[in-house]
């Protein structure tokens, strides 16, 4: 489906909607296209390929509201769907927030170009895509006999949408994504298989890292854990690695929901302008980085995009406010989802940090664990190494922190200068002090 | 059906706008051409699968040549029609709805071990060529293809239902959700919010292989969430209870009903009372039920066979022996009558069997799918499953469970000086290959001197799969399954599952409590 079907279809949709009864909709149509494969003993392990089309649309009627989406794009089976979303949507109660977005929240100005599009995706090989992988898996094997496996994997997608709110708004995006990487695993003597993984991610082919570096890199990452160990419980000053480090954040996002406010599931209920973090914490959401994961100019519900503070030197500056729970909480909206997350960055590298870090843990990722929007409480398991005198030492794993988000984060020492750049949330690393570990 | 729900109650909170209609959406049925529209849920048979597809033997045929013209070894045909509603309860009222359809075909095509994989949501013979096409480039040569004449073997139907969802409209369903929004704030003057979901869904799948094999299947699934907030003296607290199966309405008896609503407010307003554990190694009771989620992450994933024949398990090279105390039973088992990971078919066209892990503490067989039962040169044990037809499948787990042993649940908890009895549990996690495992523990209590005492909450438990398998000292005889809407994760597949286990001890396990 190119540009034009898809905003033809999308008016369609609109007027069907409408001509069934409701008085709104909102209309999301995206085609997709990706490829993937794995690699692994030297040959292809798996091959896919497909496309991908989906329609969802949103009814508004008389004050009701429902939500639908198909895979099945064929006008006479959507007739039908039409037909019967806005009728069963009758039957449901009155809500007076249920309404479209307020025009004037719909972005001005759409020409800006934050190249998300590979122009090149096009031109890519069926043997280009292989090679990358068959490199990776050969640069992983470095040699070493205790590699017992590496799956490698190469994958790219391209994906184009329109959005059409029946009140005045289309937007549209495209966007290209790969990623390239292996994961290995590691023969321990007492019979445990450690792996590790280390994949990156890009909007352009060229900007993927060497196939060299990739396989080298997680072959390593596997290799240091071997021997790891669960050490004696105690206090540690924490170094979360950067690439981990987004798991301790998302625990202030669920709670910073408009829903979560007014549902009251959030421990941050009445905290803005408040401190909730240690003032070395600047959290920003930028969405116009030029090829970032999560830049738009506009978001699913069509609202501008704007770059905001979420929280400055550790006081909560601003809630994430959808359009629905905006309204029925009393807040602006302002967008309901994160685009990119940036951190305030500090001035140290990794190994500086770790230079400086007596008796400590570096956690390189998260094990399970949940936290409790409610209340702040959070207990995850963690594998990491131990850093004795300023210096990485053994490996270790099956351990817990626990706690709470703003005890947490009030502990939190030191901000690295290496945001994580394959993620949307670019995260640098973190020192905290005094964490509670439970161990043996 | 039999249900009484209020009437009355209906009409006042959500009946004002209820118009008088014959026409009534179920959300969204079946939208496939009316003219088979009435062939629906069990009753189907192979020609109602072959028109709500619209394919006949001849196309299926005609793709699989395509499939296998570059020399691959065999291809199979997914098809998948799948429907699904969800309603919400929000602030009283029952104020949104959503529905999805996905429906379209995967396409799969072997040589070895290899695997080529495409799909296509457009199911005409033309599409799906192109789809086979693409899927045979995982071959490099040319093959042929003879026609198959497709035999149908009968299948045990472990969760039939009265009604199908798709016959059962969305004014049926409000009623519920109504009824335990009153009760829940009836139950208790500190609830302040709940947040109700209904949700149900019907599967179709119809299987074909090079190989003549095919199946159909319904697989039906209902689930009623519960969610509660409450506030005492200015604290918040939140939880939730759920019961899901492979049942129709008529599951949600008033009884079920009642328990969802009390259920859910006991385990909100029981966290105001909650502490934190110490943190560290000790003794864990793990309650009937629910506490399976500790074999599924301690050993379920570990032997499925894709893991171990690529050598990457903490398990490989352990079949055969003793790995946990001799009164240790593990199965996994796509045959429990309307249990939520029960399947009749797998996603590969295998009957579902009862499969043992481990059989009075030796460890027996792993969790094969077509490609891992070659290889290991056994039979597949019917685990090959995908989260739609937009996946390939991989071996997994269906309903995970440990048999009852010759503890009673009292000399279990009586054996226990100093530890923690866990209940309900919201997540879990492992690494295949290293054997750490985590499980997330929502509530539960603290064992002192022999007793459940005060109540805990949120604390995160990790252990190694092996050792902890081990360590299970104590086995109850009161084996219970989970209830709720379990769902496994696997390279990026969502499967339903359950699990169960009667009372259990581990001697020690690390508890990420609060004080070191």
């Amino acid at each position: 489906m190119d540009k034009n079907e898809r905003i033809d279809l999308a008016e369609w949709v609109t007027k069907q909607i409408l001509q069934n009864g409701a008085d709104q909709a909102t209309v999301a149509i995206s085609n997709s296209r990706s490829v993937d494969v794995s690699y692994r003993d030297k040959k292809i392990e798996n091959l896919q390929e497909s496309t991908q089309n989906s329609l969802s649309i949103d009814i508004y009627a008389n004050k009701k509201y429902s939500g639908h989406s198909t895979s099945d794009l064929r006008k006479e089976s959507l007739t039908k769907f039409i037909k019967q979303a806005v009728a069963g949507t009758k039957y449901l109660t009155e809500d007076e927030f249920r309404q479209l977005p307020e025009p004037k929240y719909y972005p001005k100005k759409l020409d800006v170009d934050l190249q998300l599009k590979d122009e090149k995706y096009s031109k890519i090989e069926a043997q280009d895509r292989v090679k990358i992988a068959a490199d990776i898996e050969n640069a992983a094997k470095i040699g070493n006999d205790l590699i017992v496996s590496v799956s490698s994997e190469y994958s790219d997608s391209i994906y184009e949408d329109v959005l059409m709110q029946s009140n005045g708004f289309v937007g549209e995006s495209s966007s290209t994504f790969f990623s390239a990487g292996a994961e290995v695993t590691v023969k321990d003597k007492d019979g445990g298989r450690p792996s590790d993984w280390y994949y990156a991610s890009s909007r352009f082919y060229n900007d993927l890292p060497q196939s060299e570096f990739l396989g080298k890199a997680a072959a390593n990452r596997a290799l240091a854990k071997i021997g790891q160990k669960k050490i004696e419980s105690g206090q540690y000053t924490m170094l979360v690695e950067n690439r981990a480090a987004s798991r301790l954040l998302s625990v202030f996002f669920g709670a910073m929901s408009a829903r979560s406010i007014q549902q009251k599931s959030s421990f941050l209920d009445g905290y803005l302008g408040k401190k909730i973090a240690s003032e070395k914490l600047t959290v920003i959401d930028d969405p116009f980085i030029v090829k970032g994961f999560g830049s738009r100019l506009f978001d699913g519900e069509g609202l501008a995009a704007n770059k905001r503070v979420l929280i400055d030197k550790g006081v909560l500056q601003q809630y994430f406010v959808d359009n629905y729970y905006g309204r029925k909480a009393g807040m602006e909206p302002n967008s309901g989802s994160r685009s990119n997350i940036l951190l305030e960055n500090g001035s140290k590298k990794s190994d500086e940090l770790i230079k400086n870090i007596k008796k400590g843990i570096m956690v390189n990722s998260f094990l399970g664990g949940n936290s409790n929007s409610t209340t702040g409480d959070f207990s995850f398991g963690i594998v990491g190494r131990l850093i004795e005198n300023g210096e990485l030492t053994i490996p270790i794993n099956e351990m817990n922190i626990s706690g709470n988000a703003k005890e947490l984060w009030n502990q939190l020492s030191e901000i690295g200068a290496d945001p994580y750049p394959y993620s949307s949330v670019q995260m640098p690393s973190l020192v905290f002090e005094g964490i509670n570990f439970s161990g043996k | 059906m039999g249900q009484k729900i209020s009437r009355r109650a209906f009409l006042e909170k959500g009946g004002k706008g209820l118009v008088a209609t014959a026409f009534i959406p179920t959300f969204l049925g079946s939208d496939i051409d009316k003219v088979f529209a009435k062939a629906m849920g069990t009753d189907m048979k192979l020609q109602d699968y072959f028109n709500r597809f619209n394919v006949d033997e001849k196309t299926i045929n005609d793709v699989m040549a395509a499939a296998l013209s570059k020399g691959a070894d065999y291809c199979d045909l997914f098809f998948e029609h799948t429907i699904g509603n969800y309603i919400g309860l929000e602030d009283k009222a029952v104020n949104k709805a959503y529905s999805n359809i996905s429906y379209g075909v995967g396409i799969r095509v072997l040589k070895g071990d290899q695997t080529g994989y495409s799909f296509t949501e457009e199911i005409t013979p033309e599409a799906m060529k192109l789809a086979a096409k693409t899927a045979a480039n995982i071959a490099s040569g040319s093959g042929s293809f003879n026609p198959v004449k497709f035999k149908r073997s009968e299948l045990a139907d472990y969760y039939s239902i009265k009604t199908s969802w798709e016959q059962v409209g969305i004014d049926k369903k409000i009623p519920y959700l109504q009824q335990i929004n009153e009760k829940v704030f009836n139950e208790d003057k500190r609830i302040i919010k709940s947040n109700i979901w209904f949700n149900d869904e019907s599967r179709y799948i119809l299987i074909a292989t090079s190989e003549g094999v095919i199946q159909y299947d319904y697989q039906p699934m209902g689930q009623i969430s519960v969610s509660c907030n409450a506030e005492q003296n200015g604290k918040r607290e939140q939880n939730y209870f759920d019961l899901s199966g492979r049942r129709g309405i008529e599951f949600f008896t008033p009884a079920n009903i009642d328990r969802l609503a009390k259920e859910s407010v006991r385990r909100t307003v029981e966290l105001f009372e909650a502490v934190k554990p110490d943190a560290g190694e000790m003794p864990v009771i793990l309650a009937a039920g629910s506490s399976g989620i500790l074999l599924h992450e301690a050993i379920g994933h570990g032997m499925e066979a894709d893991f171990n024949r690529k050598n990457i398990s903490i398990f490989a090279d352990k079949i055969n022996k003793p790995v946990a105390e001799n009164f240790v039973s593990i199965v996994d088992d796509g045959t429990n009558p309307n249990v939520r990971g029960s399947i009749n078919v797998d996603d590969e066209g295998n009957p579902t069997e009862k499969t043992f892990l481990v059989k009075d503490g030796i460890m027996k067989s792993y969790l094969h799918d077509r490609i891992s039962a070659k290889y290991y040169n056994v039979n597949s044990t019917g685990s090959g499953r995908r989260e739609s037809f937009r996946c390939y499948p991989l071996p997994r787990m269906r309903n995970t469970y440990m048999l009852p042993g010759p503890h009673s649940k009292e000399e279990i908890i009586k054996s226990v000086k100093n530890g923690i009895y866990a209940e309900s549990f919201t997540n879990g996690q492992v690494y295949i290959g290293a054997g750490d495992f985590t499980f997330y523990v929502k509530s539960g209590y603290l064992v002192e001197d022999g007793k459940l005492t005060k109540p805990i909450k949120d604390i995160n438990i990790i252990g190694n799969g092996p050792k902890v398998l081990a360590d299970v000292v104590m086995v109850g005889d009161d084996l219970k399954m989970a209830e709720g809407g379990w769902t496994c994760g696997k390279n990026g597949q969502s499967v339903p599952v359950s699990m169960g286990l009667p009372t259990v001890k581990v001697s020690k396990i690390t508890v990420g409590g609060v004080k070191s």
